[in-house]
C-alpha cells in the first residue's frame, strides 16, 4: 500500500536500542564492564561528550571538583603545561591554563533524551510514567523472579506476550482499563510500528521515542535486553525479549490514554510544534568540554608521572639474591597488590607472581548437591569442562527468617508468636557481637576444604550436561604450561609454589558476586588454585612438561589455596605432604602468609573510619574480619576501589614501589615471549577486564546517580535479579555509592614491559583490542626492557615519555596507616 | 513511680531537642549520643516494668498539666500506664536502640547522617508519647509527631522523586487517620462533657450509662476510631501505602513500618477497647476489616516479588490477624502477637539484601522445575484472575485516588478562577461580608444564623481545596491556607460563648506561622523566580535553611503540636454541638486538607530532584 520505503526499521532500532543499553547481568553473576560500552568504538572523551549531551550523565569530575583537586595539590601545575604544551598549538596554552583554572562556565548535565516523550505531559497534561511504570515494573519483576513470591507467575514458560495473552483470556479481570488495548494485544499481528502510530503517528520521530521510553526505566529494559541474549544467566529460566516489553508498555499507553481522553485522542505528532533535535544529531565540543578534558587528562598524569618514574628509576636488581624457599601464584586483582608486598617483606625467599586468578583453566563447576553448573573462569569464555565436587558435607544451613512459612497467614500467625521472639535475640547478638551466619556469603563455603574434586577425565571423555567432565593429561599439560609460560615461571622452581584464588565474604550484600574474583565469572577462585595444582603435581603432565623444556623438580610440590579479601584469612588445599621438611617449610610459610595477613588488614583498615586503627595487629585484624559477618556494615572491604594501574612484566618492575593498592599486576617475562604471544594472551584479558573494573567504578563515581546504584542503604531486593530503590523504582545497574565513594576515576594506565613495535604489533592484533587503546579508554606506556626507558602510546604510536617528579623514599610507610585515610602518592619503600 | 513515669516520657524529647544541636559532621558524637540516650531510656523503661509488676500491676493514671482551661472545656495533658503500656514501651525501647545502634555504622558516611537520628530520636518521643497518653488529647501529639516523623523518613532521599512522592502518599493516609482522632475528641467531648481519660473508660457502669442515650454517638466515636487505626495499621483500605514507605535507609523501614508505627493503629483500638467493646457493631466492624485485610494482605504478599514489599504485605496480613483478635476480645493474644510480628519483620527487614546470596543459595541446591497442572478452564480463570488482582493490589490505590483524591481535586480545579489577580479582592471583600454579618447577626432572623457558620467553614474549606490543587502561584495557595484559618473564627465567632482569649489562642500560632511562611515564600521566589507548584522542584539542594524555616511555617499552619493553634483547634471543636455534624465534618476535612496541601507545597518547592541541571541528578525512576 505505502510505496515508499519506510523510514522505520523495527530490527535495526531495537538493536540500536540494546547496543546502548545498561547490559549488566542479574546479581549472581555480576560482572565489570564498560558502563559506556556503546561508545566503546568512539574515543574516550568524544564519548564522554556524547552520552553525557544525549542522555544527560554525568562524565566526568565537575570544574569545580578538579580545581580543588588542584588547589590541593593533587593535580600538578607543571603536569597541566606539559600537557598543554603536547595538544595546544604554541602560543595558546596560557590562554587555555587560564581557562582550566579561572573560567566561568555553567556545569550542565541536561541530555536530549525524554525531550519528545514529554510532549505527554506538556502538551497532554498526563503523567504516563508515573501511571504505568510501577505495575509494569512488578508485573516483568514478578514474571522474571527467581525465588521470592510464593506464588510464582502461572503462565512462565511460553514467553513474555504469549502469557500475557494466555492470562488475558483466561480471566475474569483484564491488564488494561479499556478495550482498545486489549483487542491490540489479543491480535497477534500487533507491531511496534502499529502501536507507535496510534501513539507518535509519524515514523520520523519512532525511534526518538522509543529511546525516551526505555531510557525512562533503563535498569529494567536493560534487564530484559540481557535475558534476551543470555538466558541462561537465570537459573530458573525465562523467555523474553526486548520487543515484546515494549509492545507491553505501548499497550499500556495507549490504555492510559484511552482511560483519560477515550479513543479520539491525536497521535503526539499531530500537536507537535517543532520537532525535537535529533536524539543521534552530531554534538559539538565545547570550550567547556575541552576544559573538562584536559583537567582530567591533567589529574591522570599527575599519578602516573609518578609511577613511572618510580618505575624508571629501578637501577637494582634483586633477582636471585636469596635462596627462592617458596613462590606463590595470585591473581592479577588490585586487592592481591598490598599481600605480595607483605609476603616479600616476610621472607626475602618469597617470590609472587600475578596471573588472572582462574590460573588458566577453564570449566564449569558442580558443587556437592547442586542442581545447575557454575562458570568459574572469564566471562567471554565458554568451557567444554565440568568438575565436580564429591563430598560428605553439608553446606547450607536454614534460617527461618528467609523461610516463605513467615509470610503465609497461619504459619506466619504461628511464628509470629513463637520464634518471632528469637528475632529479637538474634537481632541482640547480630548488633552486639555479629557472628557467621546462615546467612553471610563466605569464600571458604565455595567448595568444601576435604571434598574431592573430578579433575582428570577418566573413561573415554565422559560427558555429562554437554561437557566433558575434567581434563585429560594432555589438556592439563597444555594448560599448566601456558600458564607458566605467561608468566614467565619456566625455571628455578622453589620446593613448594602456592596457587592462591581468592575471594570475599560478606552479609547483607546484594552485589557480593562483583567482591569475588572477576576472572572467575565473580565465584571464589579456590576450585581453580585446586585444579591447576592437581594439574601440576600431575607425574605424567610433567613428563609432558619436561618434553616441552620446562622442567619442574620431582619435589616440587603445587598447593592450591584461597585468599579471602574482605576476612585477610587463607585456607590451603590438599596440604598433607609426604616428608617431614617440606611440612616444616609449609608450616613456616604458612606463618608467613599470617602474618603478611594481618599487616595487609591494618593497611586496609586505614581506610575504614569505622575501624579504629590499632597497634596490636591481632585486635586489628579480628576487627577487619568482623566487618564480614556485621549485618550494618555497608563496606564490608572496598574492593576495587582506587584501582587506576595495570602492571604486565617481572615483579621487579615495582617491588620497589608503594602503589597503595592500585594496581593489577600480571606477571609477564618478555625474555622467553620475544613474539608477544603470550603478551596478546594477556592484554586480550587484562583490557577488558581490568579495562571494565577500572571504567565501571570511574563512571560510577562521576554520575553515582545515573550511571551508579545510588546509596545502598534503601536497596529493595527485586526477584533476586537486581536492586531497586523502595518497591517501586527502576532496577539500578552500577555500583553503589558505598564502593565507589573513595575512587579516584582516573582510566587504567597498563604498563608493559616490552620492546615498543612488539608490543604495538601484539595490541592490533584484534581490531576489538586494539580499540581500547587507539580510541583511550585505556592507558599505555611500554618500558623497554633494556634501555628502561619509556614510551607512551598515543595517536597510534609510541613517543618518548620523561617523567616529571620522582616519588620521595619513605623507611616505614606501614607508620602512615594511623592517621592516613587519603589516596597516598607513590614511595620508594626498597 | 509517678515521677519516674513523667521522666521516661520526658525524656526522648530531651534527648530530640539536644540533638539539634550537635555539630552536623560529628557521627561519633551524633549517634553515639542517641545510643546513650536511648540506652538510658531502655533501662529506664525496664525498670518501670518491674516496679511496676512488683507492686501489684494496677494501672497508673497521672494527670500532667493543664494546658488550657475554659468554657466548658480543659486542655490537659494525661499519662497512664498498664499492660499495653508496658508491652509497648518494652517492645519500643527494645527496637529503637537496637536500630540505632545497627545505624550507627550502616549510616555511616551517608549525607542527612544528622537528620536521621534526629528524626529517629523525634519519632521516639512520640511514640512514647503516644503509647503513655493517658487521654485523646495527649495521644494526639505523639500520633502527630509520628505522622511528620514518617513523611520525613520516607523522604530522607528527598531529592529523589520517589521518595518524595511516596512520602507525600503516607501523610495523606495517615491525615485520613487524624480525621478520625479529631472527630473521635469531638465527639467524646460531647458523649462525656469532659476530658475523658482512658482511665475513666474502664469504668464499665459509666461507659454503659452514656452509651445508653446515645448509642449512635457511641458508634460514631468508635467507627472513628477505627478509621485512625486502619489508616495507621495499613488495614484495609489504606494497605497499600506501607509497602511504598520502604523508600529511607532500611533500618529506618525496620523500625517505623516493619514494627512500631504500623502498630500504632493496634495500640489505639486495644488502648479504647472498654469503650467499644460494648457495641456489637464496632466489633463486628473491626474483626470485618480485619479478616479482608488478611485475606488480601495475605493474597498480594504472596505474589510479591521484592523482598520489601512482601514483607510489608505479610506483616498487614498479620495485623489483619491482630484485630480479629482484638474484635474476639484477645487482648492479651494480641499483644503478644504485636510483639512477636514487631520483632520478627524489623530483623527480617534488616536481614533483607542478605535474600540474594541465601535465596540462590537455596535454588542452586534444591531447584525443583515447576510442572504445569492440567486444570479446568475455570479454575484457571479463577487462579488467573486472582493473580492478576492480586498484581494490582486490588486496585485499591486506585480506588482511593478515584473516590478520594481526585474528586478534591477537580473541586479544586473548579476553584481554578481565583487567581492572583483577584484573590485579594475576592477574599478580602468576602471576608469584610462575613464580618460584617457577624457584627450584624443580632438582627438576622435566626434559622439564617444557625447555617452562616456552616457556611463560613464551608468557604474555608473551598479555599482549602483551591491551595490542594494549586499549580503555579504559590501566594495564592498559601494565602488560601492562611485565609481558611480566619474564616473557621469567623463561624465559631457565631458561637456566643467564645472568648477572645480562645481566639488569641488559635489564631496566635496562625498568624506567626503565616508570617514566616510569607517572608520564605518571598525570599525563594526572588531567588527562584520560576518557582511554582506544578512539579517537586528540590530547592533544598541550595536552600536547606529556607526549607527547614518553611517546614516550620506549614506545620505550624497545620496546627502541629508546636504552637499554641494545636489546642486551639481543639477548643474550636469544643465549641461545634453535637448535632453539627455536617459543621464538624467540614472543619476537620478542611483541617486535614489543609495539611496535606501545605505538605505538598513543602515538598512541591523543596523535595523532589533539583530543576538545576549543573550536578548529578538521579533517574526519575530510580
Amino acid at each position: 500500500m505505502n510505496t515508499k520505503e519506510s523510514i522505520f526499521r523495527e530490527e535495526n532500532v531495537i538493536h540500536h536500542l540494546k547496543h546502548f543499553l545498561p547490559s549488566q547481568a542479574p546479581l549472581k553473576d555480576f560482572i565489570h564492564h564498560n558502563t559506556l560500552h556503546a561508545f566503546q568504538d568512539k574515543n574516550f572523551y568524544t564519548a564522554l561528550t556524547e552520552s553525557s549531551s544525549i542522555f544527560g550523565y554525568k562524565t566526568s569530575l565537575s570544574l569545580a571538583e578538579y580545581r580543588d583537586l588542584y588547589h590541593q595539590g593533587k593535580i600538578r601545575e607543571e603536569i597541566i603545561d606539559k600537557i598543554l604544551r603536547s595538544q595546544k598549538p604554541s602560543g595558546e596554552d596560557e590562554i587555555w591554563k587560564a581557562r582550566m583554572i579561572s573560567g566561568q562556565y555553567k556545569d550542565s548535565f541536561a541530555g536530549r533524551r525524554s525531550h519528545l516523550r514529554n510532549n505527554w505531559k506538556d502538551l497532554y497534561n498526563i503523567d504516563l510514567d508515573l501511571a504505568i511504570q510501577p505495575f509494569m515494573f512488578r508485573f516483568l519483576c514478578s514474571y522474571l523472579d527467581q525465588g521470592i513470591a510464593i506464588w510464582g507467575f502461572p503462565v512462565w514458560n511460553k514467553g513474555f506476550l504469549t502469557s500475557i495473552r494466555e492470562m488475558e483470556r483466561n480471566t475474569y479481570t483484564s491488564f488494561f482499563k479499556t478495550p482498545r488495548s486489549r483487542q491490540l494485544l489479543m491480535d497477534r499481528k500487533c507491531e511496534i510500528s502499529d502501536l507507535l502510530k496510534i501513539l507518535v503517528g509519524d515514523e520520523a520521530l519512532y525511534e526518538h521515542y522509543l529511546f525516551d521510553q526505555q531510557f525512562a526505566h533503563p535498569g529494567w529494559s536493560g534487564m530484559v535486553s540481557v535475558l534476551e541474549d543470555s538466558p541462561g544467566s537465570l537459573l530458573d529460566q525465562r523467555r523474553i525479549t526486548l520487543q515484546e516489553f515494549i509492545i507491553f508498555e505501548l499497550l499500556l499507553e495507549i490504555d492510559t490514554l484511552d482511560n483519560k481522553f477515550g479513543e479520539n485522542w491525536l497521535p503526539m505528532a499531530m500537536r507537535l510544534k517543532n520537532k525535537p533535535e535529533a536524539l543521534f544529531a552530531p554534538v559539538p565540543v565545547t570550550e567547556y568540554r575541552e576544559v573538562l578534558h584536559l583537567w582530567q587528562d591533567a589529574y591522570e598524569w599527575s599519578y602516573y608521572d609518578q609511577v613511572l618514574a618510580g618505575i624508571a628509576l629501578n637501577k637494582q636488581d634483586n633477582s636471585g639474591s636469596t635462596k627462592i624457599r617458596f613462590q606463590a601464584l595470585f591473581c592479577i586483582d588490585d586487592r592481591e597488590c598490598s599481600l605480595r608486598r607483605y609476603i616479600e617483606d616476610e621472607d626475602a625467599g618469597a617470590r609472587t607472581y600475578g596471573t588472572p586468578g582462574f590460573f588458566g583453566v577453564e570449566f564449569y563447576f558442580q558443587p556437592m548437591d547442586g542442581k545447575f553448573t557454575m562458570k568459574v573462569c572469564p566471562a567471554p569464555v565458554t568451557p567444554k569442562y565440568l568438575i565436580k565436587e564429591v563430598s560428605d558435607n553439608k553446606k547450607n544451613k536454614k534460617d527461618f527468617h528467609f523461610s516463605e512459612h513467615t509470610h503465609s497467614l497461619v504459619w506466619g500467625w504461628l511464628i509470629t508468636h513463637t520464634i518471632g521472639f528469637w528475632s529479637a535475640v538474634r537481632l541482640f547478638i547480630n548488633v552486639f557481637t555479629p557472628r557467621l551466619s546462615p546467612a553471610t556469603t563466605l569464600s571458604f563455603r565455595h567448595m568444601d576444604k576435604h571434598s574431592r574434586l573430578s579433575v582428570e577425565n577418566i573413561g573415554d571423555h565422559e560427558q555429562e550436561h554437554g561437557l566433558q567432565v575434567g581434563f585429560t593429561v594432555n589438556e592439563m599439560a597444555d594448560r599448566v604450561e601456558g600458564l607458566l609460560k605467561s608468566i614467565g615461571l619456566i625455571t628455578d622452581f622453589a620446593p613448594i609454589i602456592y596457587a592462591v584464588g581468592h575471594g570475599a565474604s560478606s552479609v547483607n550484600n546484594t552485589h557480593y558476586a562483583g567482591y569475588d574474583c572477576g576472572a572467575c565469572s565473580g565465584r571464589p577462585g579456590s576450585v581453580n588454585a585446586r585444579v591447576i595444582c592437581y594439574m601440576a603435581n600431575h607425574p605424567e603432565v610433567r613428563n609432558i612438561l619436561r618434553q616441552r623444556g620446562i622442567d619442574i623438580p620431582a619435589t616440587t610440590i603445587f598447593v592450591g589455596a584461597l585468599h579471602d579479601t574482605t576476612r585477610d584469612e587463607i585456607e590451603f588445599y590438599d596440604d598433607i605432604f609426604p616428608d617431614l621438611a617440606k611440612s616444616q617449610l609449609h608450616q613456616h610459610n604458612k606463618k608467613v602468609f599470617q602474618n603478611a595477613l594481618a599487616r595487609n588488614a591494618r593497611e586496609r583498615s586505614r581506610r575504614f573510619d569505622t575501624t579504629q586503627y590499632r597497634t596490636n595487629l591481632g585486635k586489628l585484624h579480628e576487627n577487619v574480619k568482623k566487618r564480614s559477618v556485621s549485618l550494618f556494615e555497608p563496606r564490608p572491604e572496598l574492593n576495587h576501589a582506587t584501582n587506576c594501574l595495570c602492571i604486565v612484566g617481572r615483579r621487579e618492575l615495582t617491588n620497589h614501589l608503594f602503589l597503595d593498592r592500585r594496581a593489577f599486576m600480571n606477571s609477564y617475562d618478555y625474555s622467553i615471549d620475544p613474539e608477544g604471544k603470550y603478551l596478546f594472551n594477556i592484554l586480550k584479558a587484562a583490557a577488558p577486564v581490568c579495562g571494565g573494573i577500572n571504567l565501571e567504578y570511574y563512571f560510577s563515581r562521576v554520575d553515582n546517580l545515573k550511571l551508579g546504584a545510588g546509596t545502598k542503604l534503601p536497596h529493595n531486593v527485586m526477584g533476586l535479579i537486581g536492586v531497586a530503590n523502595g518497591i517501586d523504582g527502576d532496577l539500578r545497574p552500577g555500583l553503589p555509592n558505598q564502593m565507589v565513594e573513595v575512587h579516584d576515576p582516573l582510566r587504567l594506565l597498563i604498563i608493559v614491559e616490552h620492546l615498543p613495535e612488539t608490543v604495538l604489533k601484539t595490541i592490533q592484533t584484534t581490531p576489538e583490542l586494539y580499540e581500547w587503546f587507539i580510541n583511550e579508554w585505556v592507558h599505555l606506556v611500554v618500558v623497554h626492557p633494556e634501555t628502561g626507558k619509556l614510551y607512551r602510546f598515543a595517536d597510534g604510536r609510541f613517543i618518548s615519555y620523561n617523567p616529571e617528579f620522582l616519588p620521595s623514599r619513605i623507611e616505614n610507610h606501614e607508620a602512615l596507616f594511623a592517621h592516613e585515610k587519603e589516596n597516598l602518592p607513590v614511595f620508594f619503600i626498597k | 513511680m509517678e515521677r519516674f513515669v513523667e521522666y521516661i516520657v520526658m525524656w526522648p524529647f530531651l534527648a530530640f531537642v539536644i540533638s539539634l544541636f550537635l555539630p552536623k559532621n560529628r557521627e561519633r558524637l551524633i549517634s553515639g549520643f542517641a545510643f546513650g540516650m536511648i540506652g538510658i531510656h531502655l533501662i529506664a523503661v525496664l525498670t518501670l516494668l518491674v516496679l511496676w509488676l512488683t507492686s501489684g500491676q494496677d494501672h497508673i493514671n497521672i494527670k500532667e498539666i493543664s494546658l488550657y482551661e475554659g468554657h466548658d472545656m480543659n486542655f490537659f495533658i494525661d499519662l497512664f500506664y498498664d499492660k499495653v503500656t508496658a508491652v509497648y514501651s518494652v517492645v519500643g525501647a527494645m527496637l529503637t536502640f537496637l536500630v540505632t545502634t545497627y545505624s550507627r555504622i550502616y549510616l555511616h558516611r551517608e549525607s542527612g547522617y544528622k537528620r536521621f537520628f534526629y528524626t529517629i530520636l523525634f519519632f521516639y518521643s512520640g511514640y512514647n508519647l503516644a503509647i503513655f497518653s493517658g487521654n485523646l488529647e495527649t495521644l494526639f501529639i505523639g500520633w502527630e509527631i509520628l505522622g511528620i516523623t514518617s513523611f520525613l523518613l520516607v523522604a530522607f532521599y528527598r531529592d529523589r522523586y520517589l521518595p518524595v512522592k511516596n512520602a507525600y502518599k503516607v501523610f495523606s493516609i495517615y491525615r485520613i487517620g487524624d480525621v478520625g482522632i479529631i472527630l473521635a475528641m469531638w465527639a467524646s467531648h460531647h458523649l462525656w462533657h469532659d476530658n475523658i481519660t482512658f482511665e475513666k473508660l474502664l469504668n464499665v457502669e459509666l461507659v454503659s450509662h452514656h452509651l445508653e442515650d446515645h448509642s449512635l454517638f457511641g458508634i460514631f466515636i468508635s467507627l472513628m476510631i477505627l478509621t485512625a487505626a486502619c489508616a495507621k495499621s495499613a488495614q484495609f483500605p489504606y494497605s497499600s501505602w506501607l509497602p511504598r514507605a520502604m523508600e529511607g535507609p532500611t533500618p529506618s523501614s525496620a523500625i517505623f513500618y516493619g514494627s512500631l508505627s504500623v502498630h500504632l493503629g493496634v495500640f489505639l483500638l486495644l488502648r479504647t477497647h472498654p469503650f467499644w467493646e460494648h457495641q456489637i457493631f464496632a466489633r463486628v466492624m473491626i474483626g470485618l476489616i480485619g479478616l479482608i485485610s488478611a485475606a488480601a494482605g495475605a493474597s498480594i504478599g504472596r505474589v510479591q516479588s521484592s523482598i520489601k514489599s512482601q514483607i510489608a504485605y505479610a506483616s498487614i496480613a498479620q495485623i489483619g490477624l491482630i484485630f480479629i483478635e482484638l474484635s474476639l476480645g484477645l487482648y492479651s493474644v494480641a499483644l503478644v502477637h504485636f510483639a512477636g510480628n514487631a520483632f520478627l519483620r524489623t530483623y527480617q527487614l534488616l536481614v533483607s539484601p542478605s535474600a540474594v546470596s541465601y535465596l540462590i543459595r537455596e535454588q542452586f541446591y534444591h531447584f525443583e522445575p515447576k510442572h504445569q497442572n492440567i486444570e479446568t478452564k475455570f479454575s484457571k480463570k479463577i487462579e488467573y484472575s486472582l493473580f492478576l488482582l492480586s498484581i494490582k493490589e486490588y486496585n485499591m490505590d486506585e480506588l482511593l485516588d478515584r473516590f478520594l483524591w481526585k474528586p478534591f481535586k477537580n473541586l479544586g480545579n473548579t476553584l481554578r478562577f481565583i487567581n492572583i489577580s483577584n484573590l485579594y479582592y475576592i477574599t478580602l471583600a468576602t471576608y469584610f461580608a462575613g464580618l460584617l454579618i457577624l457584627v450584624m447577626h443580632y438582627k438576622l432572623p435566626p434559622f439564617i444564623v444557625e447555617i452562616i457558620p456552616g457556611i463560613f467553614v464551608f468557604i474555608g474549606l473551598m479555599l482549602v481545596f483551591r491551595a490542594y490543587a494549586a499549580r503555579k502561584n504559590i501566594f495564592v495557595a498559601w494565602t488560601t491556607l492562611v485565609m481558611n484559618h480566619f474564616w473557621v473564627v469567623l463561624a465559631i465567632s457565631f458561637k456566643d460563648d467564645l472568648t477572645f482569649s480562645e481566639i488569641i489562642y488559635y489564631i496566635s500560632g496562625i498568624v506567626v506561622a503565616a508570617a514566616l511562611g510569607y517572608f520564605v515564600l518571598y525570599r525563594i521566589k526572588s531567588l527562584e523566580p520560576d518557582v511554582d507548584l506544578n512539579r517537586f522542584q528540590g530547592h533544598a539542594y541550595e536552600y536547606p535553611k529556607l526549607a527547614f524555616l518553611f517546614l516550620v511555617a506549614c506545620l505550624g499552619l497545620a496546627g502541629f503540636p508546636i504552637t499554641p493553634t494545636f489546642i486551639g483547634e481543639d477548643i474550636i471543636f469544643s465549641h461545634i454541638d453535637y448535632d453539627q455534624v455536617i459543621l464538624a465534618f467540614f472543619l476537620s476535612l478542611g483541617f486535614v486538607i489543609s495539611g496535606i496541601a501545605l505538605i505538598r507545597m513543602y515538598a512541591r518547592i523543596f523535595l523532589g530532584p533539583h530543576t538545576k541541571r549543573y550536578h548529578a541528578i538521579a533517574q526519575r525512576s530510580s
